[in-house]
């Protein structure tokens, strides 16, 4: 037998319901901790969803945070965070910080005389900054971009739901969206938890999540219909046991080589899309997770209809066609 | 394994050849992108080419596809504004239109209705008093008949006002389906002015779009700033022509009803009261020139179109010796007393100008002024130099990602991951292929996309040689196990790329900016994913299975 790389031995029976109530309360306390984290932390938004201007700076010499800070002190911007950004793509003599100001009470549109005055105050205290990109976005659009994401990821979810209700059973769909709520939810959280920059692209971040996630759900729902139908009297339980054994490898393969390319990403990406492939490698991570022990527990608690006619809504006829 | 059908395999080959040839060009990017802009700058010349055109034409073969994807913002470098169009400031200057009309139609049955006062309102309405309330009936008829038809898709034969009586007053009203109308030639009109100032200015593929009922989305590559974007579009050059009231020092003076106080542009202190309603405005302007007055100073021609010619020369003729002001961007650059008649509608501007601020004031009249005010709620800068970064940072990540999986595909499954990995590559260049053909933006977080789709694409083909083992394992001949194993795999395969692509086409439908340019490559990627990983691997394997007739096959 030629040799295989394998993370996962070739016959498994694991229990993944043996320590179903540890395993479950654990994805419910990490839903519940990442909601009160949200509510309390708050999330560290972007210009993108709290209206303001950043502007990135790159210089050949040593970014000194709080020189930059007291140089725009003098201005009196309000609301200012200035940090460095390091990155191992940059080159050594590349020095780049981003500093953020926060939108202005009552003032709609974004007003260039300010940034212009940043950049003169930047230039003063250095004079080899160069302002790499300069973004402003005003308090209107950043509150209908919150909304718009929210109604992305409310609509992604609604129609996975209808899809695998209609390809499947109602539990399953049911499973399904709750493991991908979990899986946005506790992403969200985490990025709370760390007060990482939350902003346009995490939002993309987040439905692919929900892509990649039901992906994975999907594809044991669709090895269960199929041994439903071949074991007829195996309790439910040990059906979803097996099952979830039988497609151990490729959740674990999938998981593993998306992974692979995420971590390329995270390394080589540049730190432009970091925060979006971070969000991305927890989502491959918890969406992993929910799927071994979310999803199922749902199902297995709301039972799976098994009469003679298991095919009896109309959706489910449609299931029957391609099955 | 059944053999595919011979149709089906001509197509997946042409689809694969396809694929290679169109996504050639992006292998030599800046070379094509030289070529295309020396084919485009000789089709606007007639095809006439200089000597450089020449050269540069003959870099890339036109026998061959030339489409390239375009590089995004956040990759070439360039400025991107969100813009909100004012488009009430048009009611009003709708409202002040029908003012002399209403005040001729009601001085014509003056004897009825008495004398006629302008009241103050909202600015989308217009108010009129009359003396004589007691026959408003006749005023109402008499303004009614200025009403017109709305030519719209769905309101065909709305009137464009509605006219009723409060009191002693009239009140003029543009319905709904006129501000519709009204709204919609606003954006029109702004857009072909924004898009005719940007392309002056020659920068290449610039992205001018409506979004919405009132929003306009201008990205320009290779400019340096958004503000320098911003003086390019100009929300400045707006010419008015207004009869002035009188002249004052104090700008505090109070202009009184419907005047306006405006200061001088080159006499410090001076203030000019004018009437609020101009005579003509610039967008009766059909061509301004820099030119010179009798004493050889820069001034600006100008020539209106036929119905401000008619209203220029009306008014010059009622008002000989009076002064006008010429007002541009409410300030007075000149306010000359009249002499004559001024008919035919044409005249020049003089006001202390240089020559080169008499070049820019024609381009910028003949650009025409924008309808309305703009609004900024939306402006990114990105410089090329981070653009050139993320695109080195992209394709390095790219490179090292797609050796990752193939190292890894190959560690997993053997000679079937080599399999696999013809169909990802494959994937790849396709996706890249029908990227350029369709002319799709290439973003930053769409590089990602197409990272992340060469990641999830091995996942179909990770299903199929999972159920391939399964079979073997099982002790199914290894024909019948490859057969079993696309087979059974095909239903998960379809459910999980369907449910990707729902999510694919949320994001693209109501995402914006970045969300966007990933869900176009996510979407595109699911699909050539599915193609290579299922019919492509299968064409492989049928095609190996059948040549070498193994007797055992290790996946």
């Amino acid at each position: 037998m030629a040799w295989r790389l394998k993370l996962v031995p070739e016959k498994t029976s694991f229990d993944f319901f043996r320590y179903q109530i540890v395993t479950f309360g654990v994805s419910i306390f990490m839903i519940l901790a990442s909601l009160v984290l949200v509510a309390v932390m708050g999330l560290n938004f972007g210009v993108d969803f709290k209206g303001g201007t950043t502007i990135r700076t790159e210089s050949s010499s040593q970014v000194d945070v709080g020189v930059y800070r007291e140089a725009l002190a003098a201005l009196n911007l309000g609301d200012v965070s200035i940090s460095e950004v390091r990155d191992p793509a940059f080159r050594p003599d590349q020095h780049v910080a981003q500093v953020r100001i926060g939108a202005r009470e009552g003032e709609e549109a974004v007003t260039p005389e300010m940034i212009a005055e940043v950049e003169a105050a930047l230039q003063a205290v250095d004079p080899a900054v160069v302002f790499a990109a300069v973004e402003s976005v005003g308090p209107k659009v950043s509150n209908e971009l919150i909304w718009k994401a929210v109604l992305a990821v409310a609509a992604g979810s609604a129609a996975i739901l209808v899809y695998i209700w209609m390809r499947f059973e109602w539990q399953m769909a049911v499973g399904c969206v709750a493991a991908l709520l979990h899986d946005v939810i506790v992403t969200v959280g985490i990025f709370a938890l760390f007060q990482l920059r939350f902003d346009l692209s995490i939002v993309a971040a987040l439905l692919t999540i929900l892509g990649y996630s039901v992906n994975d759900t999907v594809v044991i729902f669709d090895r269960l219909r199929e041994n439903l139908a071949k074991y007829k009297s195996m309790p439910l339980r040990e059906m979803m046991n097996l099952t979830t054994n039988e497609t151990l490898s490729r959740t674990v393969m999938t998981a593993s080589s998306t992974l692979l390319v995420l971590i390329v990403l995270l390394v080589w990406g540049g730190d432009v899309i970091r925060g979006f492939v971070f969000a991305m490698v927890l989502g491959v991570l918890l969406g992993t997770w929910s799927t071994l022990y979310m999803a199922k527990n749902i199902v297995l608690y709301l039972g799976v209809d098994r009469g003679d006619k298991p095919k009896k809504t109309g959706g489910s006829e449609f299931a029957d066609v391609e099955a | 394994m059944t053999p595919t059908a011979t149709w089906k395999r001509v197509l997946i080959l042409l689809v694969c050849l396809w694929g290679m040839i169109a996504a050639l060009p992006n292998a030599f990017y800046s070379r094509v992108e030289t070529h295309n802009d020396a084919a485009a700058a000789v089709q606007k010349a007639d095809g006439v080419a200089t000597a450089e055109q020449a050269a540069d034409l003959t870099l890339w073969p036109d026998w061959l596809p030339s489409a390239l994807m375009p590089l995004g913002l956040d990759l070439r470098g360039g400025a991107h504004l969100l813009a909100q169009v004012q488009v009430e400031d048009v009611y009003k200057v709708r409202m002040d239109g029908y003012w002399p009309e209403a005040r001729d139609a009601l001085r014509d049955i003056r004897d009825q209705v008495g004398a006629v006062r302008r009241a103050p309102s909202p600015e989308d309405t217009l108010r009129i008093t009359i003396s004589n309330p007691e026959n408003i009936q006749a005023a109402l008829a008499a303004v009614q008949k200025l009403a017109t038809p709305v030519m719209t898709l769905t309101g065909a034969g709305a009137s464009d006002i509605t006219v009723s009586a409060e009191g002693a007053d009239i009140v003029i009203r543009l319905t709904d389906a006129e501000k519709t109308a009204t709204d919609d030639r606003t954006m029109q009109q702004s857009l072909e002015i924004i898009r005719n100032r940007v392309d002056q200015a020659g920068t290449r593929e610039p992205t001018i779009l409506r979004q919405g009922s009132d929003r306009i989305l201008i990205q320009v590559p290779g400019i340096g700033s958004a503000a320098e974007l911003k003086s390019l579009i100009g929300t400045t050059a707006k010419l008015t022509f207004h009869p002035v009231v009188s002249t004052t020092t104090d700008p505090g003076a109070n202009p009184g009803p419907r005047n306006l106080l405006l200061p001088a542009r080159n006499q410090q202190g001076l203030y000019y009261i004018v009437e609020e309603t101009p005579v003509v405005t610039g967008e009766q302007l059909v061509d301004s020139q820099p030119a010179f007055d009798d004493r050889q100073r820069p001034a600006v021609s100008f020539r209106f179109d036929s119905s401000g010619g008619r209203r220029f020369g009306d008014y010059t003729a009622n008002n000989i010796g009076k002064l006008f002001a010429i007002v541009l961007d409410n300030e007075v650059i000149s306010a000359p007393q009249i002499q004559t008649h001024i008919a035919g509608g044409a005249g020049i501007i003089t006001g202390q100008f240089t020559v080169e601020e008499t070049t820019e004031l024609a381009v910028l009249l003949r650009a025409g002024a924008l309808p309305a005010r703009m609004e900024f709620l939306e402006e990114r800068t990105i410089g090329p130099e981070l653009g050139a970064d993320s695109i080195e940072a992209g394709k390095k990540a790219a490179i090292i990602g797609m050796i990752a999986v193939l190292v890894y595909m190959v560690a997993s499954y053997g000679m079937f991951g080599w399999f696999a990995n013809v169909a990802l590559v494959l994937n790849v260049i396709i996706l890249v292929a029908l990227l350029s053909a369709i002319g799709a933006t290439l973003t930053l977080p769409g590089i990602a996309g197409i990272v992340l789709t060469m990641g999830m694409a091995i996942d179909a083909n990770v299903l199929i040689f999972e159920r391939i083992r399964d079979e073997l394992r099982e002790g199914a001949s290894p024909h019948r196990a490859c057969q079993a194993g696309f087979e059974r795999a095909f239903s998960a395969i379809m459910d999980a790329n369907i449910t990707a692509l729902i999510t694919g086409f949320i994001m693209f439908w109501i995402g914006s900016g970045p969300v966007r340019g990933f869900a176009v490559t996510f979407t595109l990627g699911v699909i050539t994913s599915m193609f290579t990983a299922v019919y492509v691997t299968r064409l492989v394997i049928e095609l190996y299975m059948n040549r070498r007739r193994p007797k055992t096959i290790v996946v």
